[in-house]
């Protein structure tokens, strides 16, 4: 596969080391000069020195053949930009884009630049895993596909408690696929019980989120 | 009319008091407080007395644009110094907030094309500064057109 890797920060060096180790074809893109210099040895061929929002500059870097383009540079403007031109001009499948400032998240979903990768988001989300603010924590998210995975805490006031699996029902398009008890996963039939504390995972189509959260939580 | 410009500097500013002067509502929106006093040059009254408006944030938080008011604004000029960030905010103000009016600055001839054929608004200083060399060239060549014998060292 060939890739094209906007931005030469420590995420787009790491990420075409990666990409060369396993085989692929890859040119990184980087605009400043001292950047550059400091990973030309490293990469040699590999990286490609101008910008990466120039048009002349991504064709000069092969475009037209490549199978994606990820661009991870500090700057969200620029993350859309070229991801923009390389899906709409160049007709590139595959493209990920880079999130720097969660709250420009909403100008890329604007503008059909999907998927998104924000490591401010993803360790939020983490620390939501590890310390749950709510008790609903998304753990999978494939907007793509509209599918999610999604873990919610049974409070003593969840109207499920106590009652089971088949009892309860939930509704199409969603599935009741593991309960984590003291620690413990297992898969749930028909007739498990719920109790207070347990970590339910369920499987759902994203528009049935909120349905599945009244039936399980007190909100 | 409602203008807002994003990017106050030397083309927002002065297109700023233009607008204010033919009686326009203006609004200006600058990452940078200082650049507020470009808008007062050859006024005798502060831009705010004068009429306009002026917010400091950055173009691409909402917010910003909305306190700027980009919801009541006609048109909406995008003439930050980046390129990229007049193309994102240019659509930002197009597809979400519906402006009917949009024209984005953008240096680059080729982004420029190339956004235009998409149905964006765009002036691309570069290609015009471009053109009007060539033509004042072409211009001078024409009168100096050169001879059979011209040593090329002119008179």
């Amino acid at each position: 596969m060939y890739v094209i890797v906007a931005g030469a920060g420590k995420v787009g060096v790491n990420l075409t080391r990666e990409l060369l180790g396993q085989g692929h074809e890859v040119t990184l893109i980087e605009n400043r000069r001292q950047r550059y210099l400091g990973v030309e040895q490293l990469l040699e061929h590999n990286i490609l020195y101008g910008d990466a929002s120039e048009l002349w500059v991504l064709e000069r870097a092969g475009i037209e053949r490549a199978d994606m383009v990820i661009a991870v540079t500090g700057d969200d403007e620029d993350n859309i930009l070229i991801c923009q031109v390389a899906k709409e001009k160049y007709g590139i499948g595959r493209i990920i884009a880079r999130v720097n400032n969660p709250s420009n998240r909403a100008h890329f979903d604007l503008l059909g630049i999907k998927p998104v990768v924000s490591a401010t988001e993803l360790i939020l989300r983490l620390l939501e895993h590890e310390v749950p603010h709510h008790n609903l924590v998304h753990l999978l998210d494939l907007e793509e596909e509209e599918i999610e995975i999604i873990e919610i805490r049974l409070g003593s006031k969840s109207p499920v408690v106590g009652r089971s699996v088949g009892e309860v029902g939930t509704p199409d398009n969603t599935l009741v696929i593991a309960i984590i008890r003291d620690g413990r996963g297992v898969v749930p039939n028909a007739s498990t019980v719920f109790e207070e504390g347990d970590d339910i995972l369920a499987v759902l189509d994203p528009q049935r989120e909120e349905e599945l959260k009244r039936i399980f939580t007190d909100a | 009319m409602f203008v807002l410009i994003v990017g106050c500097g030397r083309v927002g500013s002065s297109l700023a008091r233009s607008m204010l002067a033919e009686g326009h509502e203006v609004s200006c929106l600058d990452e940078d407080p200082e650049s507020h006093a470009r808008l007062e040059v050859d006024l005798d009254t502060s831009w705010e007395e004068a009429g306009g408006q002026f917010t400091v944030g950055t173009a691409l938080e909402t917010q910003a644009l909305e306190e700027a008011g980009i919801v009541q604004a006609d048109a909406f000029v995008a003439a930050t110094n980046g390129d990229n960030t007049n193309i994102v905010i240019s659509q930002i103000a197009q597809r979400r907030y519906e402006v009917e009016t949009v024209i984005a600055r953008i240096l680059d001839p080729l982004r420029a094309e190339w956004y235009r054929e998409q149905g964006l608004m765009t002036i691309c200083p570069t290609k015009v500064a471009v053109e009007m060399l060539e033509e004042k060239l072409h211009r001078v060549a024409a009168v100096n057109l050169p001879e059979a014998g011209d040593t090329g060292e002119g008179g």
